[in-house]
C-alpha cells in the first residue's frame, strides 16, 4: 500500500521519519536481543525443565496478541516488549540446555546462532540497501503464516518428526521473507512504529533460530 | 514428555494467533500491492540463497 504513496525524491521531514524508525528499530532489537540471550543464560543456569519453553511460548504469545496493540504507542510498549523477549528467552534457555546433552549439541547451537546472525543480516542489509518494496509479498506472508499455524496445531496432536521437520523448513522461508517484506515496511514508510516493528523481527530472529537448530539438530552430526 | 494440558494450551493459544492473523491476512491478499515485473525475482533470489545456505549448514555440522 505505501508503494502508492512513494515519490522519486521524498520529503525530508519523511526521510528523517523513517531513519528514525529504523534507528530506534535495531537499537531496540540489539537490546532485546542481548535481554533475551541473559534470560537464556539465567534459565540454563537453573536448569529450566523443557515444559518451561511451552510456558514461555504460549505467554509471549498472549502478551503479544493482547498486550503489546494497546500498549505499543506509549512507553510502557517498550517494557510489554522486554517482557515479551525475555520471556521468549528464558523458555529458550531449556531448550539448550536440552540440545547441550546431546553428543554434538554445543557445535550445533553455535552453528544455528551463526547461521541466524547470518541469514538476518544478510537478508536486512538487502532489503535496506536495495530499498525495493517488498510489500506486493504481504498476502504471501500472512497466507503462510496461516498455514503454518494450522500445520503446528495439528502436529501437535500428530506428533509426527516430517512434518514437523517441514514445519521447521517452511517456518525458516516464512520468516526470511517476512524479514524482507519488514525491513522493506520500515524502509517505505508502512510502518512507523518502532516497537511493532522491533517484535515483528524479534519473532523472526527467534523463529529462524529454533527452526535452524531442529534442522541441524536431525540432519547434523551423522558422520 | 509435556505435559498433555500444556499441550492444549498451546494448541488453543495457536488457535487464537490465527484468528488475530485472519483479517490481516485478508486484508493483505486483497487489498495489498500485486508485484511489478522483476518484483518476485528480486525476492526469490535472497531466498534461495537462505536455503543453499542452510544446505552448506547442515553439510558443516
Amino acid at each position: 500500500m505505501n508503494r502508492f504513496n512513494q515519490t522519486i525524491a521524498q520529503p525530508v521531514g519523511n526521510a528523517v521519519a523513517v531513519n528514525k524508525v529504523i534507528k530506534n528499530t535495531y537499537m531496540l532489537l540489539s537490546a532485546t536481543l542481548f535481554f533475551s540471550a541473559v534470560m537464556a543464560m539465567v534459565s540454563m543456569a537453573i536448569a529450566m525443565p523443557p515444559m518451561a519453553y511451552l510456558i514461555s511460548v504460549i505467554g509471549a504469545m498472549l502478551l503479544g496478541m493482547f498486550v503489546l496493540p494497546r500498549t505499543a504507542n506509549s512507553s510502557a510498549g517498550i517494557g510489554v516488549i522486554f517482557l515479551i523477549t525475555g520471556l521468549l528467552g528464558f523458555g529458550l534457555g531449556a531448550i539448550l540446555t536440552l540440545y547441550l546433552q546431546l553428543p554434538h549439541g554445543p557445535q550445533t547451537i553455535a552453528t544455528a546462532l551463526g547461521g541466524t546472525g547470518v541469514i538476518f543480516l544478510g537478508l536486512s542489509g538487502y532489503a535496506l540497501t536495495s530499498k525495493r518494496d517488498f510489500s506486493f509479498m504481504g498476502g504471501f506472508v500472512f497466507a503462510g503464516m496461516l498455514v503454518m499455524i494450522v500445520a503446528i496445531i495439528a502436529n501437535i496432536f500428530l506428533q509426527m518428526p516430517f512434518l514437523s521437520l517441514a514445519i521447521s523448513a517452511g517456518v525458516m522461508l516464512l520468516m526470511s521473507a517476512y524479514i524482507l517484506f519488514q525491513t522493506s515496511q520500515m524502509v517505505n514508510g508502512g510502518e512507523t512504529n518502532y516497537i511493532f516493528a522491533t517484535y515483528s523481527l524479534y519473532m523472526a530472529i527467534f523463529n529462524i533460530f529454533i527452526s535452524l537448530l531442529q534442522i541441524l539438530g536431525v540432519f547434523g552430526g551423522d558422520d | 514428555m509435556d505435559s498433555i494440558w500444556l499441550q492444549l494450551a498451546l494448541a488453543v493459544t495457536m488457535g487464537m494467533m490465527l484468528f488475530f492473523l485472519y483479517p490481516k491476512a485478508k486484508q493483505w491478499m486483497q487489498n495489498g500491492p500485486k508485484a511489478e515485473q522483476g518484483d518476485w525475482m528480486a525476492a526469490v533470489i535472497p531466498l534461495l540463497a537462505v536455503f543453499a545456505f542452510v544446505l552448506l549448514l547442515i553439510m558443516l555440522v
